[in-house]
């Protein structure tokens, strides 16, 4: 739907020029929900304006719907544009218009009739929940409806593409959440292809399936946001999901020495990562059957990862040195992702 | 204050009103275009121009930096040329135009400034040509600010009519210098003066009822 290729932007500055974007490729397919996240300044505005052509790239091309944006004349990008619907940070409503004339505008824009115009926007207005404030101005509406009201501006033209530029970051989290349930779920019932820009890894982990991880214009990274959670590569990348998933052992074991090597008496720590399927399969108990171990939870917590369940847990055993190993050939042989921590003193631990 | 003056009186605020009104007209319809020429050619609007945005800016400053008063008798030739006498109401109302329409386009030119971008970028997103940026979001947006912008023009404005006495223009000022002044009719003086007030205090109030009127924000 989406593909980009070797997109290069140079801006000129008073200190020579600055390259914002650096070769970036990537393709978005049809129905996606397709995360940029990054750092203020990494880049990711302007690649969203790439999409558009509202910044235009200095080389590279853009191609959206089997059409290649870069090589259109401004005539033709206006018409092009009417496929792409896009939503603002600060919402960009008209403050002179009603809700009603605000969603209206992209149909006035092309001169739709105002009979046509109005059996467009009643509906738009019942999907994003605000029939009952169509007279109202924008003055009047809390920061979640603006954003409602953006969203369906952005729909009234039947885009294929919807382009969310930070749309939920001016946001407080309950608001950001029924807005991130409303964009997903025009996705599905119009089967929307979505962009959405962002610094916060929470909006990717609740509403993408794809996620592009950006640093000084470049790709650090980029896979199914299942791949990049579980298994990050780029140090930014963990960075950004360190934030919500703490790497962090318990607080009871902060502090303790940590050896590689097996201590009478210590208790050998591993972090265990879940995902899908297997978060449902009773692996702990299996182990402590089949090894002579014990062992103790000392962390849990399940989560969703676009809607994939994901669990996390850290645990201890304790036992021969020959039955850990048992343990770990166990753990190993199961669907989850396993790592050693290292072994701990056991009178560090409040368990002894 | 002898009741011969009425009839003078009103026959000078009948010339200021009709000065300040055509003038007024005339001007905007000038002054809006070259204000918003002057805001969409600056960097980073919709139709960047920097070397015509400086030319214009420079035409601009040029005009504004002369005293009315100059201005008035600098440009006689050209009024003599347009309307075909340099004297008289509708001649004064020459200068009056010229003097107000750079004045005008730089108020309309910072009305429009205050507009957010984003909601140009918006527009643009969805596919809105320069024309229609112009007419539905740059100026419906600056209205409110463009219409407290203009109370003020009008209110310069009434102050210059009073010069363009000078040049047979009529008008209350005109009144206050010939009577008032130079004939020491005090009770003139104060009753134009008054007039003059009442005329300002009508207009800010109409401006600024219209401006919260269009304000939603």
């Amino acid at each position: 739907m989406i593909k980009l290729s070797n997109i290069e932007k140079t801006y000129d500055s008073p200190s020579g020029p600055v390259k914002a974007l650096k070769r970036i490729s990537l393709e978005i397919k049809r129905g996606e929900i397709y995360g940029i996240i990054g750092l203020s300044g990494a880049g990711k505005s302007t690649l969203i304006r790439c999409i558009n052509m509202l910044e235009r790239p200095t080389s590279g091309q853009v191609i959206v719907d089997s059409k290649d944006l870069t090589a259109m004349s401004e005539k033709e990008l206006r018409t092009a544009r009417k496929n792409i619907g896009m939503i603002f940070q600060h919402f960009n409503l008209l403050s002179s218009a009603t809700v009603y004339d605000n969603i209206a505008f992209p149909l006035r824009l092309s001169g739709t009739g105002e009979e046509e115009i109005r059996k467009k926007v009643e509906p738009l207005l019942r999907l994003v929940g605000l029939s009952d404030k169509k007279d109202q101005y924008p003055a009047q509406l809390s920061g979640g409806q603006k954003q409602r009201v953006g969203i369906a501006r952005a729909l009234a033209s039947d885009p294929k593409i919807l382009l969310c530029d930070e749309a939920t970051s001016a946001l407080d989290p309950q608001t950001t959440k029924s807005i991130l349930e409303l964009i997903q779920d025009i996705n599905r019932k119009l089967s929307l292809t979505v962009v959405v820009i962002t610094h916060e890894m929470q909006v990717i982990k609740d509403i993408c399936d794809k996620v592009a991880v950006i640093e000084n214009g470049v790709i650090a990274e980029q896979g199914t946001v299942i791949e990049v959670f579980t298994n990050p590569q780029a140090a930014i990348t963990k960075e950004f999901i360190s934030v919500l998933l703490s790497n962090e052992l318990p607080t009871a074991f902060q502090g303790s020495t940590i050896s590689q090597e097996p201590v009478p008496g210590s208790y050998l720590l591993l972090r265990l990562v879940f995902l899908g399927e297997s978060a449902d399969n009773p692996v702990i108990a299996g182990m402590i059957r089949s090894c002579k171990i014990e062992c103790t939870i000392l962390f849990g917590n399940l989560d969703r990862i676009s809607s994939t369940p994901f669990g996390r847990i850290i645990i201890g055993i304790t036992g021969e040195n020959a039955e850990i190993e048992k343990a770990l050939e166990y753990l190993k042989n199961n669907d989850l992702k396993m790592e050693v921590i290292g072994y701990v003193k056991r009178h560090a631990a409040p368990l002894a | 204050m002898s009741s011969d003056m009425l009839p003078l009186l009103l026959k000078a605020l009948g010339e200021t009103v009709y000065m300040v009104a055509v003038s007024m007209v005339i001007a905007t319809l000038l002054g809006i275009p070259l204000g918003v020429l002057l805001h969409i050619t600056s960097k980073g609007q919709i139709l960047e121009s920097l070397s015509l945005n400086r030319v214009i800016g420079a035409i601009v400053n040029a005009i504004r930096s002369i005293p009315f008063i100059i201005l008035m008798v600098a440009i006689i030739p050209f009024t003599r040329l347009l309307v075909g006498t340099s004297i008289g109401t509708t001649a004064a109302m020459v200068p009056l135009v010229i003097a107000s329409i750079p004045f005008i386009g730089r108020q309309v030119e910072t009305s429009l400034k205050e507009v957010p971008y984003g909601v140009v970028e918006a527009a643009l997103s969805m596919g809105a040509t320069p024309m229609q940026i112009i007419w539905r979001v740059l100026l419906p947006e600056a209205m409110p600010s463009i219409t407290a912008q203009l109370t003020t023009v009008i209110i310069a404005l009434v102050g210059e009519s009073a010069m363009a006495g000078a040049i047979g223009g009529g008008g209350l000022g005109d009144l206050a210098i010939r009577y008032g002044y130079q004939r020491f009719r005090l009770d003139v003086m104060i009753a134009t003066v008054v007039i003059l007030i009442v005329l300002i205090q009508l207009v800010q109030f109409a401006g600024n009822t219209l401006a919260r009127h269009l304000n939603k924000r």
